[in-house]
């Protein structure tokens, strides 16, 4: 065990922790787009898919939101790993289950932005005769998408921070490199579980707080 | 299958309700109504809140259905318009309740104006109007620009075509709507208390546009108002509700002048009392 | 699949499950104080109040809870000289201090909501500081908040699996554990300790809707009958 800090050690472990700071960035690049598309179509099809649907993708999606990440990353694995094809890599298994979790949590957003909209909207559209298509795409989803947006933006950030879940499958993102590093030098992971810490405040806080502005900003715009 | 009251004058009804029933869950709001309408006839609906108006008009613009009856043939529960079912539709030789495909069809013939406008507020006013002309009627969107440029221009907002709702005033939305609503060139035009929601120096030009309609079109009009200078002005007939029943119906003079039916009276002193 | 060894090996869970519930337990306990602090501190007007605690707030909302978990169990007692006994007091403080951050915004918001005129009225009264918080503002405020801490009490929930992760012998490592024995069958572990996760969070939020009851009946108010949704998306900017 390591017992004294040191900037030596701080220099030589920053090329692994930046690494593993990128493969968090590219995960979460695969996991949001799956969170914001997945999302979607779960909001969407729990309000209006077809009947026998709606239930069942109502509490799969519940049971999901209400179970830790960890256990769920180890599940997929196990089963991809041992019984579905041990060739998918750590990396594509483990954004996808992240996404997943969090599509759970960005259709609760997409759903409050659709039950938001005024039952005059759907009535008028009634009124006009417009097909379910464009009452979808020129009219809910486009206000939907601004009452939802900065509350999926907020999902998406928190997703960002719980990517060093998937180092338990090995995914080499930030704790995976400091761990490794520990186990080749013996030492490094004080200034490795540091820096990540730091790295994710320095990345984080910013687009935080520009989501906060966007929200102030959707709230005063034109609709 | 024809509607099944035959009118001695030989014309047709544009549109009849035959036995209607609609309640909402324990409470009945229309109790086997019967009434109809004539080709560009202008009735007004009056009569206290709840008893049934605006649900006339949200049943013939399917955003409400009608109370199902077991046997529509015998039984009635049936809206009919220009002779044919539209509530229901015709299965087998039996009456049923109408699907989406059929209503989607049928609706086409109606517009409505609500009481909150309904604008679709992510659209500018040009596009509010030439929405649905593009997608449903299927026009261009030159053909669709031309018409809502004199639609906006009839209503006095031809300079706010390219402004969002939310910069406009209650009464100029309102008048938007209307241009949205006659653009679909609609047979049957519904009007949901049009001027409830607005301040009262913005009712004027709502009701001046609406005036100006009636005037130059032949658009069979049914309107909810509280408005009885305008119901006076502009309706060939006016009928007067109660829990869900026709109390009272004649032409605006006779009602308003000289109401036969205590409930009509009451209600009338209450109104112009306002 | 092998049912009889999972069904066998189920009373194994008593002792692990103690420990999940244990550590959740504890670090909500911490969250709640902490939520109720930082709260109070972010919203006051005196400057030197707010700051330390915006600075605490956004510290650990920014930051990954799972990094922090690492930190406090095995950087912290170098970097800072701090030793804990048992490592799972890091894990218990990792997660009280980070949900504590996330929850306090859920407290400040509440509070910030109360209409402006009861304050008017308690100053009308001559009512202090103090006495203001205590009887008009903390009373109205609370209902408002239990269905966001309760969302928040379930991620820490769920958090708390982490606590596998630096060796703390909870479900989670119980399940890895007993699925890479002979003749057991890991995804049935798995599968056995998501159920377990999923009744807990049932119950948190179970207990949350009839402290919600409660809390509105105190003032008055018929609460709706639930919307059946277990565990709604936090409260919009409330959340992270």
């Amino acid at each position: 065990m390591q017992t004294q800090w040191s900037n030596e050690t701080l220099r030589e472990i920053f090329p692994a922790i930046w690494d593993g700071f990128l493969v968090v960035l590219q995960v979460t690049l695969v996991a949001g787009v799956i969170a914001i598309v997945l999302g979607l179509f779960v909001a969407i099809g729990e309000r209006n898919g077809p009947v026998w649907l709606r239930r069942p993708l109502g509490a799969l999606f519940q049971f999901v939101r209400n179970t830790p990440l960890l256990v769920q990353v180890l599940i997929v694995w196990t089963a991809t790993s041992l019984y579905i094809n041990p060739e998918w890599s750590a990396f594509a298994v483990g954004s996808a289950v992240l996404g997943v979790h969090y599509a759970s949590y960005t259709s609760e957003s997409y759903r409050a932005g659709i039950d938001a909209i005024p039952k005059g909207q759907w009535e008028a559209a009634t009124a006009l005769n417009l097909p379910a298509r464009r009452v979808w795409g020129a009219v809910v989803l486009p206000q939907m998408a601004r009452r939802s947006a900065a509350a999926v933006g907020n999902w998406i950030i928190a997703m960002f921070k719980e990517v060093p879940t998937l180092f338990v499958i090995g995914v080499m993102e930030m704790i995976a490199e400091a761990r490794a590093f520990q186990g080749q030098h013996y030492t490094g992971a004080v200034e490795g579980y540091t820096l990540a810490g730091l790295l994710f405040l320095a990345a984080s806080y910013p687009v935080a707080v520009a989501m906060r502005r966007l929200e102030i900003r959707l709230a005063k715009s034109n609709y | 299958m024809q509607s099944p009251i035959t009118d001695p004058s030989g014309a047709e009804p544009l549109i009849e309700f035959d036995r209607v029933d609609k309640s909402f869950g324990d409470l009945k709001v229309l109790d086997k109504l019967n009434f109809r309408v004539d080709p560009g006839e202008r009735v007004t609906l009056i009569g206290p809140s709840g008893s049934g108006k605006t649900t006339i008009l949200r049943l013939l613009m399917t955003l409400e259905k009608v109370t199902p009856t077991a046997d529509p043939e015998t039984e009635g529960g049936v809206i009919y318009v220009e002779g044919k079912p539209y509530s229901h539709m015709e299965k087998g030789g039996k009456l049923v309740p109408a699907s989406e495909r059929w209503l989607r069809q049928r609706r086409s013939r109606v517009g409505m104006v609500f009481q909150q406008f309904n604008l679709f507020p992510n659209m500018k006013v040009l596009r509010n109007v030439t929405e649905a002309q593009v997608h449903v009627a299927g026009r261009s969107k030159a053909e669709a620009e031309a018409k809502a440029g004199e639609l906006l221009e009839l209503v006095g907002l031809s300079e706010k075509a390219d402004e969002y709702p939310a910069r406009l005033s209650g009464g100029q939305q309102q008048r938007v709507a209307i241009a949205r609503a006659l653009a679909m060139d609609p047979d049957i035009l519904l009007l949901d208390e049009v001027t409830s929601a607005l301040d009262p120096e913005l009712v004027a030009d709502v009701l001046a546009v609406l005036r100006d309609v009636a005037e130059t079109t032949s658009i069979t009009m049914l309107c909810v108002t509280h408005e009885m200078g305008f119901a006076r002005d502009v309706s060939n007939r006016v009928l007067m509700f109660d829990n869900g029943q026709i109390v009272e119906q004649g032409a605006p003079e006779a009602i308003f002048s000289e109401p036969q039916e205590a409930r009509t009276q009451d209600f009338l002193r209450a109104v112009l009392a306002e | 699949m092998d049912f009889q060894a999972v069904i066998e090996s189920l009373p194994r869970y008593g002792e692990p499950l103690l420990v999940t519930i244990g550590v959740t337990v504890a670090s909500a306990a911490l969250a709640l104080v902490l939520a109720f602090t930082l709260g109070l501190m972010t919203g006051s007007r005196r400057l030197a109040v707010r700051t330390p605690a915006r600075v605490f707030v956004e510290f650990f909302r920014g930051s990954s809870v799972v990094v922090q978990l690492f930190w406090f169990a095995f950087a912290m007692p170098v970097v800072l000289g701090i030793q804990f006994d048992y490592l799972i007091v890091a894990g218990i403080i990792a997660l009280g201090f980070n949900y504590g951050a996330y929850s306090s915004e859920v407290v400040r918001g509440a509070i910030a909501a109360v209409p402006k005129g009861q304050l008017e009225a308690a100053t009308a009264l001559n009512l202090t500081p103090s006495q203001k918080m205590r009887l008009v503002v903390l009373p109205q405020a609370w209902p408002e908040m239990i269905p966001s801490l309760c969302a928040f009490a379930i991620m820490l929930l769920k958090a708390s699996a982490l606590v596998s992760v630096i060796g703390i012998l909870d479900i989670t490592w119980l399940a890895g554990l007993l699925g890479k024995q002979p003749g057991q069958d890991r995804l049935l572990h798995y599968g056995v300790v998501l159920v377990i996760y999923f009744i807990l969070a049932w119950l948190i939020w179970t207990g949350m809707r009839a402290l919600e009851r409660k809390a509105k009946r105190g003032l008055g108010i018929d609460a709706k009958p639930a919307k059946g949704r277990l565990a709604p998306a936090v409260a919009e900017g409330g959340a992270l």
